[in-house]
């Protein structure tokens, strides 16, 4: 655990990164970015917060049980949706034309339209979550073995 | 920039990929070799962005990009898939590391060997 | 039923993943319900397996486009090539999916008492069903770059439950070495596809099928995939980790981890015969891997004889018959270009390597779980320590016998079958080859003799007193491997029309599979 000073200022700059990551993943489907991007951003957040508070601290926040149940949300929101097109195709893109997401883009050049591309940023969500939960998991592991102690079961 | 040659960053990616086989067969350390699977991944990467470009091409996205040609896609989308898997290979590495060290208390690969013949 | 099969393509490979995470929520609760749900959906996934491989066999190849809106509308409206990932199921491919579905039901099944004494069954249950559908995703798969991300799911899962049993320093040294091997063939099949992708602007491989010309840059395509799927399936000289990583692992997933070398196997045959089917330089390749295959053979039961581990002792036996696969269908590479050969020996020589990986796929994993079994009562792989377990554990002694039978090519079992295809279709190619082969089989049948008598055969040891026989899930899943290979026994005409000949003439015929994605013959 560092120094008050440290602690501090994590704390408040996880904040920022959050929303950062969050920009990263939900616009993935108009700038570069999308799902793995913004996922590895935020978990860059939490590889700070354990930097700052030591890993003995952040398991007490950050426990097992929640991060495997939210990368397993993830990855069965992924698949639902793609198994939601299967009255045509798997993976079928069946919100083109809907109100949700479903706006078709003009040709050309020009300021992007955040309301298209179908389910690509819903499933860009998902794969955000299951990163996030993912890689976080992945780092504590590793600092609590560092550290002598086993991850809980 | 007429003194880089156009094909440099292949040669850069041949390189990168020689030095890493050679680390790979020769270094005796563990944590060295999983540096040169890391070092050999970059270089597949660098392979796969430098084949997509195209002369005075511009990025291939939506938003507000000058017309003209664009530079290709899919070797980016490629590379993104092998950053992700070189990730999840890394992880395992290390933690299959960290067991091997707990159990034989080194890291060197010629002493820390059990199965042999 | 129609859209069940127009869809199974898709569903084979989704089921297990959908399982997995469904398994790694439910685990969580209660693992009476996880169970159910790991044996309940590799169930189905059989049987959509079996009905898909029916549909191949009398209508033909079977093609999948992901995002369409037609599953068979390869070609958007508009364009002029394939865009989208296509799965497509050919002969093949539905052969090797046969095999991987009945392989990993019964590895599933022996799972269930034999890591019932580990903690984190449930990430064991994912790991295992995430394996199984990278397994499907190498079968089906119709592009390069597909290819290659099933390839590195199924190592990566498959790496993982090597090292599962942490508390033994050996899992981790036979599980690095796996994790390594696999991840290096994993970016040159990744370097390979960027090379081809830079010619040719496509991953698909029916598109690059129909316009690849034989620059040199293809040769070192070529040369990249070949080395990297034989790094996979253990052929010498790249085979000095095999023995390491299959014989520390948990029983069940060495027997899966034998289908997945198969899988690899499966990819090579897929990049000579049908990517490089129109231009490749069929003698000179046919013979490189016909002289590989040979020297596999010999080295791998030569380095059997004289093993004490059981488990070490039957991967050495692995390799060795990976050899006579490579042996029989090299020779009907190298005698591609001759159709008058071919229709004589080559077509048969390739039935037999084809008939050889589905016979070794049968008993292969049968006698990885009998050792698997005796290390689960004895505590021990060490066959110097074992005697007279035969008393004791009848069922796993009877299950050893039929496996060692068939893999020494004993009439009238499976393995006989096979071998005989080979033996004779590879003599009129060149002698040396079928000389070869029954050495390589009367040494197998030593070693094994050899192993039978130091751990079944003797007196009754005292401190093996408290052993009895293995748990009933073992035992099922060591008896629908048995069972399938006296199904295999009883009808091998049956099996040789129904399913081999499908499989050859489909790799033979790299025109019907471009023709399907492409709408045109080349």
């Amino acid at each position: 655990m560092l120094s008050k000073i440290v602690r501090t200022v994590a704390n408040q700059l996880i904040v920022f990164i959050l929303v950062f990551g969050l920009y990263v993943i939900a616009h993935g489907h108009l700038t570069p970015g999308g799902g793995f991007q913004g996922g590895a951003v935020i978990a860059s957040g939490v590889v700070m917060l354990l930097v700052a508070f030591g890993s003995k601290e952040l398991r007490k926040s950050l426990r097992e049980r929640v991060l495997t149940i939210m990368e397993s949300t993830g990855a069965l929101i992924f698949a639902a949706l793609a198994f939601a097109g299967l009255g045509t195709v798997f993976f079928y893109n069946f919100l083109v034309g809907t109100p949700v997401f479903g706006r078709i883009p003009p040709t050309g050049p020009g300021p992007g339209d955040f309301w298209t591309g179908g389910f690509v940023p819903l499933m860009n969500f998902a794969v955000g979550l299951k990163v996030v939960a993912g890689l976080s998991a992945a780092v504590l592991a590793l600092a609590l073995f560092a550290s002598g102690e086993e991850m809980e079961e | 920039m007429e003194y880089i040659p156009l094909n440099f960053p292949f040669l850069a990616a041949a390189l990168l990929a020689g030095v890493s086989f050679y680390i790979i067969i020769f270094k005796r350390n563990l944590i060295k070799l999983i540096m040169g699977i890391a070092m050999m991944s970059s270089g597949v990467n660098l392979f796969l962005v430098a084949l997509g470009y195209r002369a005075g091409g511009n990025v291939p996205i939506y938003t507000d990009v000058p017309e003209g040609p664009m530079v290709l896609p899919v070797p980016q989308a490629l590379t993104l898939t092998s950053i992700v898997i070189n990730v999840a290979v890394l992880a395992l590495m290390l933690t299959i590391v960290i067991h091997i060290y707990r159990h034989t208390g080194s890291l060197d690969s010629e002493k820390s060997r059990r199965l042999k013949g | 039923m129609a859209a069940l099969i127009t869809h199974s393509p898709i569903l084979i490979i989704a089921i297990p993943l959908v399982a997995a995470f469904l398994t790694s929520l439910i685990g969580m609760a209660s693992s009476r319900a996880r169970n159910t749900l790991v044996i309940a959906s590799l169930v189905f996934v059989a049987f959509l397996v079996f009905a898909l491989a029916r549909d191949v066999v009398i209508n033909g190849i079977r093609v999948y486009t992901l995002g369409a809106v037609s599953p068979e509308q390869t070609i958007p409206t508009g364009f002029m090539v394939p865009v989208r990932i296509i799965l497509e199921v050919d002969g093949m491919s539905a052969f090797f999916s046969i095999i991987w579905a009945i392989v990993s039901l019964a590895a599933a099944i022996y799972s269930l008492s034999h890591i019932a004494s580990e903690t984190g069954q449930t990430r064991f249950y994912t790991l295992l069903l995430l394996m199984v559908a990278g397994g499907f995703g190498m079968m089906f798969t119709g592009d390069l770059f597909n290819l290659f991300v099933f390839l590195e799911i199924a190592s990566i899962s498959g790496g993982a439950l090597i090292a599962f049993r942490t508390k033994f320093a050996d899992t981790q040294e036979g599980g690095f070495k796996y994790i390594v091997v696999s991840a290096i063939a994993g970016l040159m099949v990744l370097f390979a596809t960027g090379i081809l992708y830079a010619q040719y602007d496509s991953l698909n491989i029916a598109t690059l099928a129909q316009v690849i010309q034989y620059t040199t840059l293809d040769k070192i395509a070529l040369a990249l995939l070949l080395v990297a799927f034989a790094m996979k399936t253990g052929m010498v000289p790249l085979h000095l980790w095999f023995p390491d990583a299959y014989s520390v692992a948990p029983a069940s997933i060495t027997g899966m981890l034998v289908i997945t070398s198969h899988a690899c196997m499966y990819a090579a045959f897929r990049v000579c015969f049908t990517l490089y089917g129109r231009v490749i330089d069929s003698p000179v390749v046919g013979w490189i891997i016909i002289v590989l295959g040979l020297l596999t053979m010999f080295v791998g039961v030569t380095m059997a004889v004289f093993q004490k581990d059981v488990m070490r002792f039957m991967s050495y036996h692995a390799i060795s018959q990976l050899g006579y696969m490579w042996v029989g269908v090299g020779v009907g590479l190298a005698v591609l270009g001759n159709s008058a050969l071919l229709a004589t020996y080559g077509r048969d020589a390739m039935t037999g390597g084809i008939f050889h990986i589905l016979n070794h796929a049968m008993y292969k994993p049968l006698l990885f779980f009998t050792g698997g079994a005796l290390f689960h009562c004895t505590g021990t792989r060490d066959l110097t320590k074992m005697g007279g377990l035969a008393h004791k554990m009848k069922w796993t002694t009877i299950l050893y016998i039929i496996g060692t039978l068939s893999i020494s090519g004993i009439p009238p079992l499976n393995g006989f079958s096979s071998k005989i295809l080979i033996y004779e279709s590879a003599y009129q190619f060149h002698p040396i080859l079928t000389v070869t082969g029954i050495i390589v089989s009367i040494l197998t049948l030593a070693s094994f003799t050899k192993a039978f008598h130091s751990a079944f055969m003797g007196a009754e040891l005292p401190e093996y007193e408290m052993v009895k026989e293995v748990p009933k899930s073992m035992i099922i899943g060591m008896a629908i491997l048995a069972a399938g290979i006296v199904f295999i026994t009883l009808f091998p005409g049956q099996i040789v029309d129904w399913i081999l000949h499908p499989a050859a003439d489909a790799l033979v015929n790299h025109g019907a599979y471009i023709s399907s994605v492409t709408g045109v013959i080349p």
